[in-house]
């Protein structure tokens, strides 16, 4: 796979610094107070129930919404007054499916290239690539309505890393998907960060999908009630495992206790 | 809270610039969304099948029956009597840019329903120039379809003067960039795919009907005062002038004003309203998500 990073990350900047933000839809608090921060090739999981503002943050990130109160910062560049730089270095796959339907896979991924500013001949040779990674080799040309659902995720993944991303936001990715394939992908995402050296955000509701050397942030309600090493918010909830520790947070039972120093 | 999950202590914040995107890479993008734009339009063969259909209708049908009941007395831009045929056809030819116009809004609402539009709005360009962008893929589509029409009309034996298919682009191109903003406009305040009915009855119909599209605005105001006032309120009225008038190498001023300021009126709200930090998107539309 030709993925190499630009290297253009900033000096010792994190690759996703979130400080301070919160967001209210009308009178409804969604996130509040939340910070934390992610280092450059690290798998980071964002742990939440329905509710909890997962996707409230991504939409603050990936600059869908205005961050009103805090600052969010991709490897130093403010979301808010920078977000052409901020967004040049994510990628994102959404929890809603974004494939167009009519078009093909390769035209789906062909017009991702072309919002970033990347050249036809360039293009093709990178889909080539990435169609490879995400072992969808054969299926270019064949219709994105044709694909089954782990199938369009991974052309997803494939578009989200097109534009060579240092930091890629994934959202209940694997929501949907049968055993194998959620397996499947959460592999090609791990090896990303190990061979690529990305960093990844990756939000879920399934505990098993987090591995004992990951870094979690555990939201409750739009509060952040644990962020850490694994076994660092383990111990802190005074929980026997993660899961435990995460029923217990989800609970509101450990709360802030679990807050991990660096 | 103020931890971090990161293993080691982050230092000094100095963000590094890439490169920054030159014209080449602006042109990338607009041919991008521009083709994006015509290969649904294409994959979509009832859509352009009705989009052609509709006018021919009214051309066909509508128009041979009334020939006899709508006298045209000669106004200009027209020197001689005109078929009623030839008198409607500007206005259907403004009807498939603001059927047109209207379809892109609608196809916003589905591609914001369907996740689509995130891709856009995601991307690293000027949230304006991807507004644009879409607006000038829409418009591209809709004077396609313009001219598949005059291309049918041309053999029904409606036919304008031959330099007139020339002079009449940039007159399309305006009111169907007037309409395509306009359509876009109203995207961002409808909040479900449900709720475009309402555009139909309040925008489509209306503004089709006053205006000048199917009978001279004097008509109108021998009819009602009141109505011909609405139908100067209008801004499709005078898209429909200016294409009227451009087909015989003329340009109405008026017409030309209004719809360039309502264009500029109409794109600047719905780049505000596609802002993230100001617009009506951020207040109204839940994540779409369950986190």
């Amino acid at each position: 796979m030709q993925h190499a990073r630009t290297g253009k990350t900033g000096n010792g900047a994190a690759a996703l610094d979130v400080a301070g933000v919160s967001h209210s839809y009308g009178p409804k608090r969604a996130l509040n107070d939340v910070s934390f921060s992610i280092a450059p090739a690290t798998f980071t999981a964002l742990l939440g129930l329905n509710g909890a503002g997962k996707t409230t943050l991504f939409s603050l990130i990936s600059h869908l919404y205005d961050t009103r109160q805090g600052s969010i910062r991709i490897f130093g560049h403010d979301v808010s007054r920078a977000s052409s730089e901020a967004l040049r270095r994510v990628g994102i796959v959404f929890q809603a499916r974004t494939l167009d339907l009519d078009l093909s896979v390769y035209q789906n991924l062909s017009y991702h290239a072309s919002l970033h500013g990347i050249g036809r001949h360039e293009a093709r040779q990178r889909i080539a690539a990435l169609i490879e990674t995400v072992d969808m080799k054969g299926r270019q040309h064949d219709k994105a309505r044709s694909l089954s659902g782990g199938q369009m995720r991974r052309i997803e993944i494939a578009r989200a890393l097109l534009h060579r991303p240092s930091l890629l936001l994934l959202d209940e990715a694997t929501v949907g998907l049968d055993i194998q394939s959620r397996a499947g992908i959460l592999a090609t995402i791990r090896k990303l960060v190990e061979t690529e050296g990305i960093g990844v955000l990756w939000a879920t509701h399934l505990i098993d999908e987090v591995d004992d050397g990951d870094h979690v942030v555990v939201l409750r309600q739009g509060d952040l009630v644990a962020k850490g090493k694994v076994a660092d918010v383990v111990k802190a909830s005074g929980a026997a495992s993660i899961r435990d520790a995460f029923s217990k947070l989800s609970r509101g039972e450990a709360a802030a206790d679990a807050e991990i120093s660096p | 809270m103020s931890t971090s999950a990161m293993p080691e202590k982050v230092g000094a914040i100095t963000p590094v610039k890439s490169d920054a995107f030159g014209l080449r890479h602006y042109l990338i993008c607009l041919k991008g969304i521009v083709l994006r734009e015509g290969l649904r339009f294409l994959h979509q063969r009832e859509r352009f099948i009705s989009s052609l259909v509709r006018p021919l209708v009214w051309l066909f049908i509508f128009a041979a029956g009334f020939r006899q009941v709508l006298g045209v007395s000669i106004i200009p831009p027209y020197k001689t009597y005109v078929l009623y045929e030839v008198y409607i056809t500007p206005g259907l030819c403004g009807m498939i840019l603001l059927f047109s116009g209207m379809q892109s809004s609608l196809s916003m609402v589905y591609d914001r329903e369907m996740g689509n539009m995130r891709i856009l709005l995601v991307s690293p360009f000027p949230r304006w120039y991807l507004l644009v962008s879409k607006m000038l893929a829409g418009v591209s589509v809709s004077i396609a379809q313009v001219y598949a029409f005059l291309i049918v009309a041309w053999f029904w034996g409606v036919k304008a003067p031959p330099l007139g298919y020339l002079f009449v682009l940039p007159a399309l191109f305006l009111s169907g960039m007037m309409l395509c903003a306009l359509g876009m406009l109203l995207s961002s305040m409808i909040k479900q795919l449900e709720n475009f009915a309402g555009i139909m009855n309040f925008v489509i119909f209306p503004g089709y009907f006053a205006s000048p599209a199917l009978y001279p605005l004097w008509r109108i105001q021998e009819a009602s005062p009141l109505l011909y006032k609405l139908c100067l309120a209008n801004p499709f009225t005078y898209a429909v002038e200016l294409i009227r008038f451009a087909f015989y190498g003329q340009v109405a001023w008026v017409a030309l004003g209004v719809v360039a300021g309502c264009t500029l009126l109409f794109l600047g709200g719905a780049i505000i309203a596609y802002d993230p930090s100001r617009g009506l998107i951020t207040r109204k539309q839940g994540t779409g998500g369950n986190g």
